[in-house]
């Protein structure tokens, strides 16, 4: 819809037009726009020794520049870089960073306080008024523009030569599809990744602290212990891609106050596996309360109660965490009983 | 007359000073003459407010410098290394080669950490700066005629600002941007259908793999700032193109521009000013840590910290998601993840909200004319309502993203908080809208009292039988000027829907809707009207009675 | 069932050991002033805390069972003045201390003696000796940072619990708090995270949250991360440039006409 329907008398008047000529407030119109105020002397303009002394003040402040540069470069040269001093109140901190910053800082802003002063006290502060022009171009102008593109059209043909035109543009439209296949090979296809981990059946429950693999008895109601696949190393070159799905939260739950029967099930006296991954968008959590057993995102605050299932109940993830079946070896070692039964992390289309 | 006209040139040549003759020479090739002819002493009025721009384009200008600076030192790279720098409590651990070089950078390069500090304290302030002209701009109306493709050059850089800035936080692959990018990974992988290839194209294969650090890396210092620097040539020329707006005052139209030459007043102080933002920062940069990476150490994805937030300027899509329901829908062996996604879609609409408001308010008011005449916010109060509104809910969504420390530094529950911003991103906008709307008319019927009755002198009368008056002194002409010199539109009205022949024609819902939004902006409820000479010459032909 | 035997078997033999190869004449002296501590920790017990965790320590609705907490956690949670709490609330903040040391070490004794638990650790446990810095950090990471900060500023937990800052928290107790596991933090026992691995943490965390700790590049502003950084950009970065843009652009001062 375009505007022309509304009516040209609800538009205001102009501005600079509403009020008649300009200077002249006069009887008919109080209103009137009286023009520029007369310009006013600054005492720099009237009085030499004033001048001087902004002169002097512009001076000083470029001087204290250079000083500040010169301290620049004798403190980079001067001050070891791993000097540690007190200042108050900011504390200890490192003396290189803060000898260049504030030099470096003086230098700069000295010169442009130099120039600002200088503008301000001794340029000329008397305001002009420049007119503007209409950036619409004049209707001759328009008019001669249109005629040159008609004619260019009508010569190139190309409204007359239908056939030229849409080869070109077909042409034209398919051949970015190259720069789009190009980019297949950013990376694989997904595939069924994202639904596996390293863990299988008799992988053992390694302490992400000690290194060792855990016990049931290592592990005491009100624990928190953070668990990797066996065989997985931090020196892997796989290690944070696989540590990314892998990684696993273990506490431990008297039995009595499980309250879903296949997390029960899926644990070991007490003992429950469950991702540390976020269903929401994959942060490692792990901000266990151990007296309520509930399980907080330190990113986005979605909240799971280990004692049910891992089920959400706050914030914006969407399903629970999934749980490891854990058992134990003939040895006596935790291990996994097989991999998770769900993609751990964030959903994802695929996921259902 | 080539001859004669030549010895002429070279005669005046040899006469001419160095600086003049270097001048002829580029203006042979490149016509300089006529460009400065146009420019050199081009107009720009004084307010404090057209600066902030120029605090956006000084950061940005140090952001480059320091950026190329940080490029030789820095390694793109997350092959993983053992640390053996300085830093004592790193000593051995793993991290990525990005890493470790930040860490030299910062430990071991002079000046080093210097640099890096500078380059992010710049980045927060360009995005606040960006963020406040943005706002100064909306809220004086210079967006209007013929401003509105630079509004939207200015909104697209704020916009990719905020994705450099995302994209440079994740650079040094530290656990605290780790976790950002991890973000990021499930934020794209809740994307329906394509979200997963997008993530394994992304990272190329699954999340951290090795690759995201070069990819943003030419994203950060290649694509991103390439088409910022191209926004901001042209968002300039515009600006010299348009010439500045000013606000209304005795002898400043519509038609003129008020103030100092560029050359030399202008160019002593935006010369100037470059130097000062520039000092500022450098001082900032020397009593304030930025991102200490070696407190938070290397990424692992197993590992986190709490208070894992991005830089502010994400922070409201931060806040989004954070108080989002977590609600996923499967279906058919897929899922839809809505509780990321929906704020992933909502993020956009956020910022798109205020970028198309100039194109409605100019629908609505239906003016085609150019304006360079600025409003005062509170002769606009619609609009002025509406950027508050916007403001209030972009506050909002920050405090979400920040509510785990809202809750340990004001002892309230961060579940509290979390519901409190989810009712809060419907309610108070609402609110904010009515209020600012109520200040803006206040505020009007205050200046229409000041016109037509003077300003309050704070002298006290008594008159002769008793009554105590305050005098109030008649406002100067400037000022009376000043204060009735805005515009003031009137409702746009359907029109007849019979014309003279009687027949009946179709109004449009769109019609219909401009009509309601014109009375919602310039009804009787929305703006006083603003006093007239003959209300003027009523009273003071009273004389003295106020 | 089979894993119950073989509890019960170690247990016969350490004991059996232990009296075995435990030097009778000290540990007799020894014995007789443990039973004074014990004797003079029942008495402080039956007035600061029986009304809450019972007459013998068994619990009851208002506190919960002491049996087997073990002296650590008397030393923990008396000695950071979290006990005797106060008023009802999320979670019991640390008060003033109200008891001497002397005071603690005797209701320690007295909780210890109604149960097994862990002792209060020795300065050979938590001393700097032997410490590995950053392999302290690397567990600080994976295992405290989630809830106290990468440098343990601390930070929030559901419904108005929060893990605290740990900045001046003594080394002693910081052991305790990861052997005892206090109120809703989860326990890290020795099993799971060895006595070095509590040293490293402790080493790691004296060195980057200690009080002369460097924090090189100036202000830490609180070592909060990006929030605290954003809002000094906001009130301080741009605050001054909008100061200085004032100066810049203001009108300087006329002449008065005279």
């Amino acid at each position: 819809m375009s505007s022309q329907d509304i009516p040209e008398e609800n538009l205001p008047a102009e501005q600079g037009h509403a009020h008649g000529a300009v200077g002249v407030a006069d009887e008919k119109n109080p209103f009137a726009d009286p023009g520029l105020p007369p310009h006013e002397h600054r005492v720099q303009d009237i009085d030499e020794r004033a001048a001087k002394r902004s002169e002097r003040a512009v001076a000083m402040l470029f001087v204290l520049s250079m000083l500040a540069t010169v301290a620049f470069i004798v403190a980079y040269v001067a001050i070891p870089h791993d000097k540690s001093i007190y200042v108050f109140p900011i504390g200890h901190i490192n003396a290189l960073n803060f000898a260049l910053g504030l030099t470096l800082g003086t230098a700069l802003f000295s010169i442009g306080a130099g120039a600002v002063h200088w503008a301000r006290t001794l340029m000329s502060d008397e305001e002009i008024a420049d007119e503007r022009h209409a950036i619409e171009a004049p209707p001759e102008v328009k008019a001669k523009v249109m005629a040159d593109f008609k004619q260019g059209a009508k010569e190139s043909a190309l409204g007359r030569r239908k056939l030229i035109r849409n080869t070109m543009f077909g042409a034209l439209a398919l051949f970015p599809l190259s720069g789009v296949m190009l980019l297949r090979d950013l990376g694989p296809l997904p595939g069924t990744k994202l639904r596996h981990t390293l863990w299988s059946k008799g992988k053992l429950l390694v302490n992400m602290n000690t290194n060792q693999p855990l016990r049931p008895s290592d592990v005491a109601v009100g624990s928190l212990t953070f668990a990797k696949p066996e065989g997985l190393e931090e020196h892997d070159h796989e290690f944070q891609t696989e540590i990314a799905k892998a990684a696993l939260m273990i506490v431990r739950i008297q039995p009595d106050d499980i309250k879903d029967k296949r997390e029960l099930e899926w644990s070991h006296e007490g003992i429950v596996a469950y991702s540390k991954i976020c269903t929401h968008v994959g942060c490692p959590i792990s901000l266990y309360e151990q007296q309520t057993h509930h399980v907080l995102c330190p990113c986005h605050q979605s909240t799971f109660d280990l004692s049910d299932g891992a089920r959400v109940i706050f914030g914006p993830a969407g399903h629970a965490l999934p749980q490891l079946r854990i058992g134990v070896n003939d040895e006596g070692y935790l291990e996994a009983l097989g991999d998770f039964d769900e993609p751990v992390g964030p959903a994802f289309w695929e996921r259902g | 007359m080539s001859t004669e006209s030549t010895s002429k040139d070279s005669r005046s040549r040899e006469k001419a000073p160095a600086g003049e003759r270097v001048a002829d020479w580029a203006d042979g090739r490149l016509g300089i003459y006529s460009l400065a002819k146009a420019n050199m002493r081009k107009i720009f009025p004084d307010h404090w407010s057209f600066m902030l721009g120029e605090i956006c384009l000084y950061s940005f200008i140090i952001i480059i410098l320091t950026g190329v600076y940080l490029t030789l030192f820095f390694h793109p790279s997350m092959n993983e290394v053992e640390y053996h720098g300085s830093y004592v409590p790193l000593q051995g651990q793993l991290m990525s080669e990005a890493f470790n070089s930040t860490m030299h950078i910062s430990f071991d390069v002079r000046g080093g950490l210097l640099i890096r500090q500078i380059h992010h304290w710049a980045a927060l302030i360009f995005l606040a700066g960006m963020f406040v002209h943005m706002m100064r701009v909306f809220f004086t109306g210079a967006f209007r005629k013929p401003r509105e493709v630079n509004w939207l050059f200015g909104f697209l850089l704020f916009v990719l600002g905020m994705f450099t800035g995302f994209t440079g936080y994740s650079l040094p692959d530290d656990l605290l941007s780790g976790t950002g990018v991890r973000f990021m990974e499930g934020a794209v992988l809740s994307v329906p259908i394509v979200g997963t290839y997008l993530s394994f194209f992304l990272f190329g294969g699954e999340f951290p793999g090795g690759d995201f650090v070069a990819r943003f890396y030419s994203i950060h210092v290649l694509l991103l700032p390439g088409i910022m620097l191209g926004l901001v040539v042209g968002h300039l020329i515009l600006v010299f193109y348009h010439k500045h707006t000013q606000f209304a005052g005795p002898g400043r139209t519509n038609k003129n521009v008020v103030g100092m030459p560029l050359l030399p007043v202008y160019m002593a102080k935006a010369g100037g000013f470059f130097f000062l933002v520039f000092g500022v920062i450098a001082a900032i940069s020397a009593i304030a840590s930025i991102n200490p990476i070696w407190a938070m150490g290397p990424y692992r994805p197993d590992q986190v910290s709490t208070g894992a937030q991005p830089d502010w300027y994400m922070g409201f899509s931060e806040g989004l998601i954070r108080v989002m329901p977590g609600w996923e829908i499967n279906f058919w062996g897929h899922t839809l993840v809505l509780g990321v996604f929906i704020p992933l879609v909502i993020f956009p609409l956020v910022l798109v909200a205020i970028a198309v408001y100039p194109f409605i308010e100019s629908w609505v008011t239906g003016d085609k004319r150019e304006h360079h005449i600025l409003d005062r916010p509170r002769n606009v109060p619609t609009r002025t309502a509406f950027g508050v509104a916007w403001i209030t809910w972009y506050m909002v969504l920050l405090i979400g993203g920040g509510n785990d420390l809202w809750a340990t530094h004001f002892h309230l529950s961060i579940n509290a908080i979390t519901w409190f911003v989810r009712i809060a991103f419907f309610v108070a906008p609402v609110i904010a809208f009515i209020i600012t709307k109520r200040i803006c008319l206040g505020l009007q019927r205050r200046d229409k009292d000041k016109v037509l009755h003077g300003r309050e002198s704070g002298i006290i009368k008594r008159l002769p039988h008793g009554e105590f008056i305050e005098v109030h002194e008649p406002l100067s002409q400037d000022a009376l000027h000043t204060l009735t010199a805005h515009e003031q539109y009137k409702p746009a009205e359907i029109g007849p829907t019979v014309d003279e022949n009687g027949v009946e024609r179709k109004v449009k819902g769109s019609e219909k809707l401009r009509a309601k939004l014109s009375e919602a902006y310039y009804g009787e409820e929305s703006q006083i009207p603003k006093p007239t000479v003959e209300e003027y010459k009523e009273i003071t032909s009273g004389h003295g009675h106020h | 069932m089979a894993a119950l035997v073989v509890l019960l078997l170690a247990l016969a033999c350490t004991g059996g050991l232990y009296t075995l190869f435990a030097p009778t004449d000290k540990a007799k002296a020894d014995e007789t002033a443990q039973s004074l501590a014990i004797d003079e920790g029942k008495k402080l017990y039956a007035v600061g805390c029986a009304s809450c965790h019972g007459t013998g320590g068994q619990g009851t609705t208002d506190g919960p069972s002491l049996v087997g907490v073990g002296a650590a956690a008397v030393d923990f949670q008396v000695g950071t003045g979290r006990m005797p709490a106060q008023q009802p609330g999320a979670q019991v903040p640390k008060k003033k201390v109200i008891y001497t040391q002397a005071e603690i070490d005797q209701l320690a004794a007295y909780i210890a003696s109604l149960g097994a638990g862990p002792n209060v650790p020795t300065d050979a446990q938590y001393g700097p000796e032997g410490a590995d810095i950053a392999k302290g950090g690397e567990l600080f990471r994976t295992n405290c940072a989630q809830c106290h900060n990468f440098t343990g500023k601390g930070g929030a937990l559901t419904h108005g619990k929060f893990a605290p800052d740990l900045e001046g928290v003594s080394p002693k107790h910081i052991y305790e708090a990861m052997q005892t596991g206090p109120q809703n933090m989860p326990s890290f026992p020795d099993t799971t995270l060895s006595e070095q691995n509590k040293k490293d943490i402790i080493a790691y965390l004296d060195a980057v949250n200690g009080d002369d700790t460097e924090s090189p590049g100036g202000l830490e502003l609180g070592g909060l991360g990006p929030v605290s950084e954003g809002l000094f950009a906001w009130i301080f970065g741009l605050g001054a440039l909008i100061a200085v843009a004032v100066w810049v652009a203001a009108r300087t001062a006329k002449a008065k006409k005279s």
